[in-house]
């Protein structure tokens, strides 16, 4: 069996002083695509949000393994070099700050963090052509201001870009087929398939079955009123398409 | 005329008596008889208090006669050195056939455009021993930009400096200043600049401060029609720094360019006034602010905009963003917009608030650290008006600065 890379036990969460999740489990092992659905409101950024250390996000209750650490007691930083990368669900424009730059600030702290050696100018350039090119991101693009004047679609191409740059052992893609229309879906998902392998794991939050009909999972799990309440393989994802979620909450 | 005696400004000057023999310093000298330290129940000084310098017991400056290592602070080979307010020949280097710089004794003033009601333009004018003119003679356009190093290495002094930049028509140039004080937080850097930009001429002023200390500056520049200026105001060190910038607009079909960045820690105060007045049609002006504040410290930014009536399609702009990186840091922003004319475009904002924390935590997601991810932000925040230096000396000196004092690194 490979290993796990993720273990929630009992995460419970709040904010400001609201219960969102309350008592969710999941496991992760390395080499598994997870996805993640439910209806809107019923805690899933939540969830990626308490993983990936967001201010304000609460655990109250439970415990998070990632890959041997306690995540919980990282900084947001520190998860992501230790591995765990998010695909916002709205990635943030930021002004004034390029694209790459502050790529390359990122993954060498990362490869300082792992007393690695920082990347060169010459690396990190090669690195950059190949890697947006898995999305078909217009390498002018990727040396413009973060998200800035960005499309939604490339917005979302982005994140996989970044993804793809900074090799994490988990990524959580929140929501990251929604607004993509049917070319872009393809991309994004022929990029994450691209990335994915034997030692990383993927967990994709959606509401909508559609994006799994390009990317696999191995898991379908239904979250509602912050918990997994249903696991299940992909055809459950189908049934969900069909049936909604009613059925399940009753 | 009823002279008072009893002043803070009169027991301010008693270090300062000196001989004048000309009529403008005597005037100006007589000003100072009857003016005193402003206060904040002074609107133009509200928020700014100086009282500091006011109480302070200061005397005039002297050049030393040591060598002093400005390499790190050396932007162009042509270069001026001034210290404690006195021209240092020595260690200063230009070459007269490239450039026209003069150092002259203020003795021998026969005009300014200094407002002997404003008291450090006053004190400046009466107490000023040399005057540095940098003249650009018609159509000449100079290539490299000309220094001028003002420092300060004496503590508890008052250096009155002078400046005349001043061109002939179609005329073109660059002057950086550079204010450098690396100790001594009991001294006065009062300096005076004089613009006179002629019809067509394209003058570009660098002002970069980075002085302990306390220092006031004022600049008065006059624009001629068909006339460009643009002045960039980089404040990243000083105790207590005050810009009175003014700009007369009046000739047609000019460009006015005011940038500012200021950055700030501890307890710094550091007040911008500026003041354009356009005086006829068919004129752009573009102002463009920026503080980022920590510590305990304050700005001011107070830019005035007026438009004379009958000076028609004027397009003003104004921007002034702040960024508080501490609770306890203030911004006291204010713009005064006086338009007297019916066919103007004119547009102003003013923001301030903390990092956006949304972007603060994006970077950190992708493995930043919150400091970092912080620092990031800010010369982001900063950058929009860092470009605005587009001598790549300068910039890079002022990334330096930002580096050396603030631990920024450019994005
Ligand atoms: N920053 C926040 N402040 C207060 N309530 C929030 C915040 N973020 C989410 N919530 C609430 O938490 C619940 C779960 O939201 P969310 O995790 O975004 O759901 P999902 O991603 O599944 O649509 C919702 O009721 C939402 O209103
Ligand atoms: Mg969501």
């Amino acid at each position: 069996m490979s290993k796990t890379l993720l273990n929630i036990e009992n995460l419970h969460a709040e904010i400001e002083d609201k219960q969102i999740l309350k008592g969710l489990n999941l496991k992760v092992n390395a080499g598994e695509i997870h996805a993640i659905m439910g209806p809107n409101g019923a805690g899933k950024s939540t969830l990626a949000s308490v993983l990936s250390g967001r201010d304000g996000y609460e655990m109250t209750e439970g415990k998070v393994d990632f890959d041997g650490t306690d995540l919980m007691e990282l900084d947001p930083d520190e998860r992501a070099k230790e591995g765990l990368f998010l695909a916002f669900q709205y990635p943030v424009e930021i002004p004034g700050v390029s694209n790459i730059n502050f790529l390359r600030t990122a993954l060498n702290e990362i490869r300082e963090y792992r007393k690695e050696e920082p990347v060169s100018a010459k690396e990190f350039m090669t690195m950059v052509r190949e890697r947006s090119q898995i999305v078909e991101l217009d390498s002018k693009l990727a040396s413009r201001s973060v998200n800035v004047g960005f499309s939604g679609g490339e917005k979302k191409r982005n994140e996989i870009f970044q993804m793809a740059m900074l090799e994490p052992k988990l990524a959580i893609l929140d929501e990251t087929d929604s607004g993509l229309d049917i070319d872009a879906l393809r991309i994004v998902a022929a990029g994450v398939n691209k990335l994915k392998n034997e030692n990383n794991a993927v967990v994709l939050i959606t509401h909508y079955q559609r994006l799994l009909d390009y990317i696999k999972p191995d898991f379908v799990h239904v979250l509602a009123d912050g918990k997994i309440i249903k696991t299940g393989g992909p055809e459950l994802a189908l049934e969900l398409e069909e049936k909604g979620y009613d059925w399940l909450t009753k | 005329m009823n002279v008072q005696t009893d002043t803070k400004l009169q027991s301010f000057l008693s270090g300062f008596e000196g001989v004048r023999e000309n009529a403008i310093q005597n005037e100006a000298w007589d000003a100072l008889q009857y003016l005193d330290f402003p206060t904040t129940r002074d609107e133009y000084w509200k928020y700014t208090r100086i009282s500091k310098i006011a109480n302070a017991k200061l005397s005039s400056g002297k050049a030393s006669n040591t060598i002093l290592d400005l390499e790190k602070h050396l932007l162009s080979d042509q270069f001026v050195i001034i210290e404690n307010g006195i021209f240092r020949a020595d260690l200063s280097s230009f070459d007269l056939s490239k450039v026209n710089v003069k150092v002259e004794s203020t003795d021998t003033l026969v005009q300014t455009t200094a407002n002997m009601d404003e008291l450090f333009q006053a004190m400046n004018t009466a107490l000023a021993e040399q005057t540095l003119f940098i003249s650009i003679p018609k159509k000449q356009v100079w290539e490299t930009p000309v220094q001028v190093i003002y420092i300060t290495t004496e503590n508890q002094i008052m250096s009155n400096t002078r400046l005349v930049f001043e061109s002939e028509d179609f005329a073109e140039g660059h002057v950086i200043t550079t204010f450098i004080n690396e100790g001594n937080s009991q001294s006065l850097s009062n300096h005076y600049t004089e613009v006179l930009v002629a019809e067509n001429a394209h003058l570009k002023l660098d002002k970069i401060q980075v002085g302990n200390g306390w220092h006031v500056a004022t600049e008065n520049v006059w624009q001629d029609g068909n006339s460009t200026f643009k002045i960039n105001t980089m404040t990243l060190k000083g105790d207590i720094v005050r810009n009175n910038l003014n700009i007369e607009v009046a000739g047609e079909n000019c460009e006015t360019f005011l940038n500012g960045a200021v950055i700030t820690k501890e307890n710094q105060l550091v007040d911008n006034h500026s003041f354009v007045n356009h005086l006829v049609s068919n004129c752009m002006s573009d102002e463009n602010y920026k503080y980022v504040l920590d510590g305990k410290s304050t700005g001011v930014f107070n830019g005035r905009v007026v438009v004379q009536p009958d000076a028609q399609k004027i397009n003003a702009y104004q921007q002034n963003g702040n960024v508080l990186l501490s609770d306890f840091a203030k911004i006291n922003s204010k713009p005064e917009l006086e338009i007297y004319a019916d066919d103007v475009k004119c547009s102003h904002g003013s923001t301030t608030g903390q990092l956006d924390e949304d972007a603060l935590f994006y970077l950190q997601a992708r493995g930043i650290s919150k400091d970092k991810a912080r620092k990031i932000l800010v010369s982001a925040f900063v950058g929009e008006v860092l470009q605005s230096l587009d001598n790549e000396k300068v910039l890079a000196y002022v990334n330096q600065v930002l580096f050396d004092e603030f631990g920024w690194t450019e994005m």
